[in-house]
């Protein structure tokens, strides 16, 4: 939808967080992970996006899609987790966030372009992760990866995925996942956002410039 | 403390001056004049016991109990009016229902009573209506944790370890409080729930009753059900031998 030829396409163009996210699952949390770019178009509006929202306390969620539509989104659901919280005096279950993402991206499916990855730690089931895919199906993973950069490493992340990892054996994991997505998608880029949550809290981490995991250039 | 409240007591809207809402105390007649309902907590779960006196002989068997199954995990009893209890049922269903579809989880049972005693409350305000005539008490068994609430007319949740309602309440509640209810098991309590009724029950006045038992807990893996026939039947026979062994020892020392 352009205004005329003289306007370059990026005036025109949606906000999208064309995007690498990733989440994974270990004994006592989980490690979620995304990369930085936010286009409109062609144009990089944002190179150091944090994709990385939280909902509540111990629950993140992971955008991808419209940056509109899924900050709305975490948004509404962030609230109704807070409403939750006072009233039963508990955090809420991921379980809770991942159903209520769920409810809201099937309901409007038709109007929403949101792909949500759901993670986070809570007293009952411990380290969690939700996919919520564009449609609105909602199903738990082991790891989760979403965004238009995953579609380049699918085959990277069954081969070298195990169950029982460690703490840093996941961020590991996270990193050269969202690097090796990072430079074939040229929606993903930026620096590296990490977060892990544990019962301990959450700890936020950036991984910028030479410190990212390089692998075969050409 | 009775007194009638000539004047204050039309409409639940109309405080008295000694600040009352006799609506809602004449509510909570209605349930003291019902038949009993007790309910204990123990250490694995909560148990359930109903005294359903049968009025004639030409009622279907276990027609109209009082026991209910708000979700697979919540169970209720009522004592007073039947028809109001069953309102509320429908209440809390449709809450409990409502919170699975939006939150994907059985509802807690706090927050379910909260609901229900917010709903109750809300009958106590305006003179178009009438409070319900019933007290229900709530029960269930959540992430190891066994928990009983009790409402009342006014709306009012309080949280018990064991608790009678209807017309034998104050010689239940005697009863109950002899157990060391939070050190003993649900297949223990439930003898001893029975056995209970069996004792408030008034031949006299009364006749005969059907005693109704329910569970949930740690033996039903958390679902609220019906204690089972065979379960039943020894509690009942317990019940029954615990009342002739007390019926000897009185003639006993009248001789």
């Amino acid at each position: 939808m352009r205004t005329n030829n003289m306007t370059p396409e990026w005036m025109d163009s949606e906000v999208s967080t064309g995007t690498s996210i990733m989440a994974v699952e270990f004994d006592g949390g989980v490690v979620v992970g995304a990369d930085s770019r936010t286009t409109t178009g062609s144009y990089i509006a944002n190179r150091v996006t944090d994709k990385l929202t939280k909902v509540a306390d111990y629950i993140y969620c992971c955008r991808s899609g419209s940056a509109a539509d899924t900050q709305a989104v975490s948004d509404i659901v962030s609230y109704h987790l807070d409403f939750l919280q006072s009233e039963t005096q508990e955090p809420p279950l991921v379980r809770t966030a991942a159903h209520l993402f769920k409810g809201m991206c099937y309901q409007y499916r038709d109007q929403l372009s949101a792909g949500i990855i759901c993670a986070g730690w809570d007293k009952k089931d411990g380290g969690q992760v939700y996919s919520i895919p564009i449609g609105g199906m909602c199903v738990q993973q082991p790891f989760a990866i979403g965004g238009s950069g995953s579609t380049y490493i699918y085959g990277y992340v069954d081969s070298v995925f195990k169950t029982g990892m460690t703490q840093e054996e996941c961020m590991k994991f996270v990193t050269n996942s969202l690097a090796l997505a990072m430079m074939r998608d040229g929606s993903s880029g930026g620096v590296i956002r990490l977060a892990i949550i544990t019962q301990k809290g959450v700890e936020r981490k950036v991984i910028v410039g030479s410190d990212i995991p390089r692998f075969y250039e050409g | 403390m009775s007194s009638i409240g000539t004047g204050y007591d039309l409409s639940a809207s109309q405080f008295s001056p000694d600040g009352r809402v006799f609506q809602v105390e004449y509510a909570i007649k209605a349930v003291d004049n019902s038949s009993t309902a007790i309910g204990i907590r123990g250490k694995n779960g909560v148990v359930f016991a109903v005294e359903n006196l049968v009025t004639s002989k030409l009622y279907e068997k276990g027609a109209n109990k009082r026991i209910f199954s708000l979700d697979t995990h919540v169970g209720m009893a009522m004592g007073g009016l039947l028809s109001d209890a069953r309102c509320l049922v429908d209440i809390a269903r449709t809450e409990a229902a409502n919170y699975r579809s939006q939150y994907g989880s059985p509802i807690p049972i706090k927050y379910l009573t909260d609901r229900v005693s917010m709903y109750m409350h809300g009958y106590t305000l305006y003179s178009a209506i009438r409070p319900f005539g019933c007290s229900i008490i709530l029960g269930s068994y959540e992430d190891g944790q066994p928990s009983m609430y009790m409402l009342d007319p006014s709306g009012v949740p309080w949280g018990y370890y064991g608790i009678a309602i209807g017309k034998a309440r104050q010689a239940a509640k005697t009863e109950i409080e002899k157990l060391n209810m939070q050190e003993m098991t649900c297949e223990e309590l439930v003898k001893e729930a029975a056995k209970i009724i069996h004792i408030v029950h008034d031949e006299v006045k009364d006749k005969t009753f059907e005693l109704e038992l329910s569970w949930v807990g740690d033996m039903t893996k958390g679902r609220h059900q019906l204690v089972p026939d065979d379960i039943k039947a020894e509690a009942e026979k317990y019940a029954k031998e615990s009342l002739a062994e007390s019926d000897e020892s009185e003639d006993e020392d009248m001789a």
